[in-house]
């Protein structure tokens, strides 16, 4: 029994040594060099708890398909629900007071939520035929009632859901292949449905269908003389208004009594002379509803007799918000408007247009945008009058709270849809700062240590570690705006959706600043603008270490590939656009080059949609680099839809009068055509720019060296069938297969080629140094996989005698050519993995030194790192004593997951879509930027801190070993004199 | 420590030494059949005799002098079986003994051998001996240094840091941005 004990305790010991190469923290480290930032995305609708739940929160659904629930007070989330990409939310409403509904999944899916926490009640599907437009009705609360019907359209069907369990009371067929029903209607107190729409392009139907149980009462359908455009609105209960194809015509149908009548009218009768091609706005308005042209907005009324009387013509932008019903029937809504800086609120009553209820300026950051969207929310005021508050969405997505003309709070939750990041380094610490800042701190700094020492010898009590825990957190040093050390601190530079760029400091996560690039804002040259990618554009480093860093930003106008492309270049410091390139050529794709002027600043080629390169900085110094370079400078397209990628190289400029010398014609250099019957391409992956490798031998066992085939020109590609690109499980094992390629982009020449039967996408990649690791379905054995391909070069492998090395007779350092066309030898192994990926990255570090390190972004949003060696092709089931020396893991057939290698431990990252590397200057270490709806930085040592000590390192405790052992040495010495002149009195 | 010796040496200074050997030496005689006159007295042929003793004595004692290293060599190859051929510190604090004791008295070689020093002594015979033998030693030591993969005998020792080749050529793209 001792015996089997001992040996457990080995085993366990053995364990805990084998755990090492996991990124595990402890409890307590948590939040030390890791941050957390919560978003939700722009709101797209807000909904307020009614009274009876208590004010004090808002229910909201955003773009990036979140439903939260805010605080009012705060900002703060109560509780939020990501779903799917793939399952938008169309609608959603609070009913009775306690559910929040949503209709999702272009309407498929109706769901009931607890209002105070969150939580799912029921999930019901609806079935629809035809793809048409969704909507969902929810009934306004009269009363105290325990249930009520709620009215779903999806796919040309009505259904009527129960609120209490989500079945399906009815369901009713609305109509055929040409009828769009565009609006549901039931007004207060009647048991009608009114289901409004479209038959054809000039017909407007209606349908009116009883409430309880979905039976047809009357079917109606008007004729009309032009053609209706798809806008249109119910205007009050009885009046439904659309416009007709060319924007020029109101059509407005009162349907209330069961009468139908139709009337039109020309817009410029009632706006005035010019107004030209019109829009309406959503805004549910009691009684009225605006217009809006590119220009100014209007806004009309319908009177009781169904006239339409004109109130207001506003040349500004303006928001309105949904009418709000207060009090005893007064219904009000906000109208809000951007002067400059400033940002008017206003309120005004349903029946009263003259009469402002709430008149407010707010003071907005201009670097905010102009307002998107407003939801307005009344309170009672401690002297029983009503008071208003607004929920502002502006141009940047961020969220406001206005409130008594002050902003309350904001949220920026533009940082949920990150396009690009990239970095840049913190300026250089002053030298006399930080002495005087240090010796102030001096009696801090000993206190801190003193108190680290006694929670390291266990004597501290718990306030005490209370007191430690709230240092480390706190830990001035990781917030600081200047370079460190170690390379820790940093600007993540990230571009978001809404063409804001922040700068987000790697040790706590805030911004350091932010900017709404004005390039990348709606004008009239420029009519849908977004950004594209975001690159290090300018990285002082030896001879221009005054300059500023900067950051190369591309957008484009239209989202289409031939739209004209906007440039705008920031400096990373003060957080300034001070260039930019008005709208150019397009742009489809951006190459970095690996050359720098004289201003360090980074030559990038720019390829339009004709497969035109223009280089930028436009300098004749950087033509001259060039011109002197370009002969060895190529790029590829890779074209997805059609299954090709294509080779070119740059043709020199002939230099006449009048042509662009910045503008290179292409020069088709090969092309690999895929056979669109067989293959599909599902991924592609190339190697970082920036990755450093350290060195190109790898030893193996028994001294022996294998040379890594390393190249920056390397291409992975991944086809499978077309029957395979489907979900998991759409093909059958024999339909499918996958094959990879690996592809030198500068000779189209194809290094090697696998096949995996009976495998299919989803697929993703990572390529490092000479590996590339894919990650895809098996559908034989039913299970994810991931396999690895190791290439090594066979031209250089004669490269074994000592004697030739040691005087330098080699041919290892001479420069390579893809035209010599080396031999390589590729090694590959497959590994089952139990998760599905969402991404996959490699850690990076300043030398490469450092053993790698695969991040695995799994579906339940949370990064897994993994040590590369598992996935090393040359684990074999015995491995020799010499190999295990080498560190080859014996083979297992499916790869571990270590529950302590979750580098995000207990957090997620809610709707991951990337994870980014960036090396530290410490090289042990790098940084890993996880982003999506959520963002998530920690550092990670993949193969721990040896190169420096930890930072709860315990200075103090060696300060206090030092002094005690001299006391001691001292002591000794004085007590062993007086002996020996003890012995010598003897 | 420095202190300390001034302590010491202010003790000594003071001291005063009551018993005087010299004196009380000369009060009792000689013991019996030693003649303190003999030892003084100069024979030229008992002396010559001894020298050719001393000189032969000298010489035996140089070679086993010689033979020393061969006993150490001995136990050196018994203690670097015995440490086995990992890297660890024990091999390692064996191999740099191993080595660094035939270096050592390689260097001294003259020194070794200055007692046995004479005219009448051929010393070149057992210098080359031990010279040999330590040459053994060192020898010995090398051989283990390397069976521990410590001396760069093989291409990985060359290349392991050699940093990647430069491409000439630059290539980059992928698929049109959206």
């Amino acid at each position: 029994m001792a015996e089997r004990s001992f040996f457990l305790f080995l085993l366990l010991l053995f364990l805990s040594s084998a755990v090492e190469f996991s990124a595990s923290i402890f409890e307590d480290q948590v939040g030390l060099m890791d941050w957390h930032q919560k978003y939700i995305g722009k709101v797209n609708h807000a909904v307020f708890h009614t009274q009876k739940t208590g004010r004090k929160r808002v229910v909201v659904s955003t773009e990036e398909n979140v439903l939260a629930s805010l605080d009012l007070r705060h900002g703060d989330i109560f509780w939020r629900h990501v779903l799917g990409p793939s399952d938008a939310i169309e609608a959603f409403d609070i009913a009775l007071g306690k559910y929040v509904i949503t209709l999702s999944s272009g309407g498929s899916i109706l769901r009931a939520w607890n209002l105070p926490d969150g939580q799912m009640i029921w999930e019901s599907f609806l079935k629809g035929s035809r793809s048409s437009k969704s909507m969902l009705l929810v009934q306004p609360s009269v009363g105290a009632e325990k249930e009520t019907v709620l009215l779903a359209f999806y796919g040309g069907f009505l259904h009527a859901v129960s609120s209490i369990d989500g079945e399906i009371l009815w369901r009713k067929d609305l109509g055929s292949e040409s009828l769009e029903i565009q609006q549901i209607v039931q007004p207060v107190g009647i048991e009608v449905v009114y289901a409004l729409g479209f038959d054809g392009s000039s017909q407007f139907a209606a349908y009116e269908i009883n409430a309880r149980n979905g039976e047809l009462m009357k079917h109606e359908s008007v004729h009309f003389s032009g053609s209706f455009s798809r806008e249109n609105l119910v205007v009050s209960d009885g009046v439904f208004v659309a416009l007709d194809a060319s924007g020029s015509i109101l059509v407005t149908v009162h349907f209330q009594n069961g009468e139908y009548s139709l009337q039109e009218m020309r817009i410029s009768s009632l706006l005035g002379g010019n107004f030209g091609k019109a829009k309406l706005l959503g805004a549910k308005l009691p009684h009225m509803f605006a217009l809006r042209n590119d220009k100014l907005t209007g806004f009309l009324k319908v009177t009781d007799e169904g006239k339409l009387e004109t109130l207001e013509r506003i040349n500004n932008e303006v928001s309105i918000s949904d009418s709000l019903s207060f009090a005893e029937k007064q219904r009000a809504f906000a109208l809000v408007q951007h002067n400059d800086n400033k940002v008017e609120f206003r309120v005004k009553l349903g029946h009263e247009w003259n009469k402002d209820l709430l008149q407010e300026t707010v003071n907005i950051d201009p670097n905010r945008g102009h307002v998107e969207n407003v939801f307005i929310n009344n309170y009672i005021r401690t002297d029983r009058s009503y008071g208003f508050r607004a929920l502002i969405v502006l141009e940047d997505h961020s969220l406001l709270l206005v409130q008594q003309g002050e902003v309350v709070w904001k949220r920026e939750d533009g940082l949920a849809s990150i396009l690009d990041v990239t970095t840049a380094e913190l300026p250089v610490e002053k030298v006399g700062v930080s002495v005087s800042k240090v010796e102030e701190n001096l009696h801090e700094w000993l206190k801190g240590h003193i108190l680290k020492l006694k929670g390291t010898l266990m004597l501290a009590t718990p306030e005490d570690v209370a007191t430690i825990q709230g240092m480390r957190l706190k830990n001035s040093e990781k917030s600081k705006i200047t370079r460190d050390h170690n390379g820790f601190r940093k600007l993540l530079i990230v571009l978001t959706r809404s063409g804001k760029v922040f700068a987000l400091h790697t040790g706590d996560g805030r911004i350091v600043w932010s900017l709404l690039l004005r390039s990348l804002r709606k004008s009239e040259a420029c009519t849908s603008p977004t950004g594209i990618r975001i690159y290090p554009w300018q990285i002082p480093h030896h001879h221009a270490l005054d300059e500023n860093p900067s950051v190369l930003v591309v957008g484009r106008c239209l989202p289409t590939d031939s739209g004209p492309g906007v440039l705008s270049f920031i400096d990373a410091y003060a957080g300034k656009e001070f260039d930019s390139v008005a709208p150019t050529h397009s742009v489809v794709q951006i190459i970095p080059l690996p050359f720098t002027d004289a201003l360090e600043q980074r030559l990038h080629l720019l390829i339009d949609a004709n497969q035109r390169a223009h280089l930028y900085p436009r300098s004749p110094e950087a033509l001259t680099i060039f011109n002197r370079e370009m002969s060895n400078v190529y790029w590829y397209t890779v074209v997805a839809e059609n299954g090709i990628i294509r080779g070119y190289a740059p043709k020199s400029t002939s230099v006449n009068e009048g042509s662009d010398e910045y503008c290179f014609d292409p020069t088709d250099l090969w092309s690999i055509v895929f056979p669109m019957e067989s293959e599909k391409i599902v991924a592609w992956v190339t190697r970082k720019l920036s990755e450093v490798v350290h060195t190109q031998a790898k030893v193996i066992a028994d001294q022996d060296v294998m040379y890594k085939y390393i190249s920056k020109n390397l291409l992975f590609v991944a086809t499978t069938s077309p029957k395979g690109t489907g979900e998991i499980g759409s093909a059958t094992p024999d339909e499918s297969s996958l094959i990879v390629y690996l592809i030198d982009t500068v000779t189209g020449r194809i290094l090697h080629r696998m096949i995996h039967k009976g495998c299919q996408a989803p697929v993703h990649a990572v390529l490092s140094e000479n590996w590339v690791v894919y990650h895809y379905f098996n559908l034989r054995s039913h299970r994810f996989e991931m396999s690895v391909i190791e290439i090594y070069d066979q031209s250089r492998a004669d490269n074994k005698d000592v004697w030739k090395l040691v005087i330098g007779k080699h041919n290892l350092t001479s420069p390579v050519s893809s035209y010599s066309r080396p031999e390589v030898k590729a090694e590959s192994q497959s590994y089952f993995f139990t998760h599905s990926a969402k991404a996959i990255a490699v850690t990076s570090t300043a030398k490469g030194i450092t053993s790698r390190q695969l991040l695995i972004g799994t579906v339940g949003d949370q990064v897994l790192a993994l040590d590369k060696r598992y996935l090393d092709p040359r684990r074999k089931t015995d491995p020799t004593q010499a190999e295990k020396e080498e560190g080859l893991i014996p083979l297992t057939d499916s790869l571990p997951i270590i529950p302590q290698s979750y580098v995000t431990h207990a957090l997620k990252v809610e709707g991951l879509r990337d994870i980014i590397t960036v090396p530290a200057k410490l090289e042990s270490t790098t940084l890993v930027f996880s982003y999506g709806v959520d963002l998530f930085l920690t550092r990670l040592a993949p193969s721990r801190t040896y190169d420096s000590l930890t930072e709860d390192f315990s200075y103090a405790l060696l300060l206090l070993t030092i002094v005690v052992l001299v006391g001691a040495i001292f002591a000794t010495w004085i007590l062993s004199e007086k002996k020996e002149l003890r012995e010598k009195w003897r | 420590m420095e202190k300390g010796k001034g302590v010491m040496g202010m003790g000594r200074r003071w001291a005063v030494d009551f018993t005087d050997n010299s004196t009380t030496a000369r009060d009792f005689p000689d013991p019996p059949g030693f003649t303190r006159a003999s030892l003084d007295q100069d024979d030229s042929a008992v002396s010559r005799q001894k020298k050719d003793a001393e000189a032969n004595w000298k010489a035996q004692k140089a070679w086993e002098m010689a033979q020393a290293p061969f006993k150490n060599l001995m136990m050196m190859g018994f203690m670097m079986w015995m440490a086995g051929s990992t890297v660890h510190l024990f091999s390692i604090g064996i191999t740099f003994s191993a080595l660094w004791q035939p270096i050592s008295a390689l260097q001294g070689v003259g020194k070794v051998f200055e007692p046995y020093k004479d005219s009448k002594v051929d010393l070149l015979g057992p210098k080359l001996v031990f010279i040999a033998l330590n040459l053994g030693g060192l020898a010995l030591g090398v051989w283990k240094l390397n069976t521990l993969g410590l001396l760069p005998t093989h291409a990985s020792d060359w290349v392991s840091s050699l940093p990647p080749a430069q491409e000439v050529e630059y290539s980059g793209g992928g698929i049109p941005l959206h």
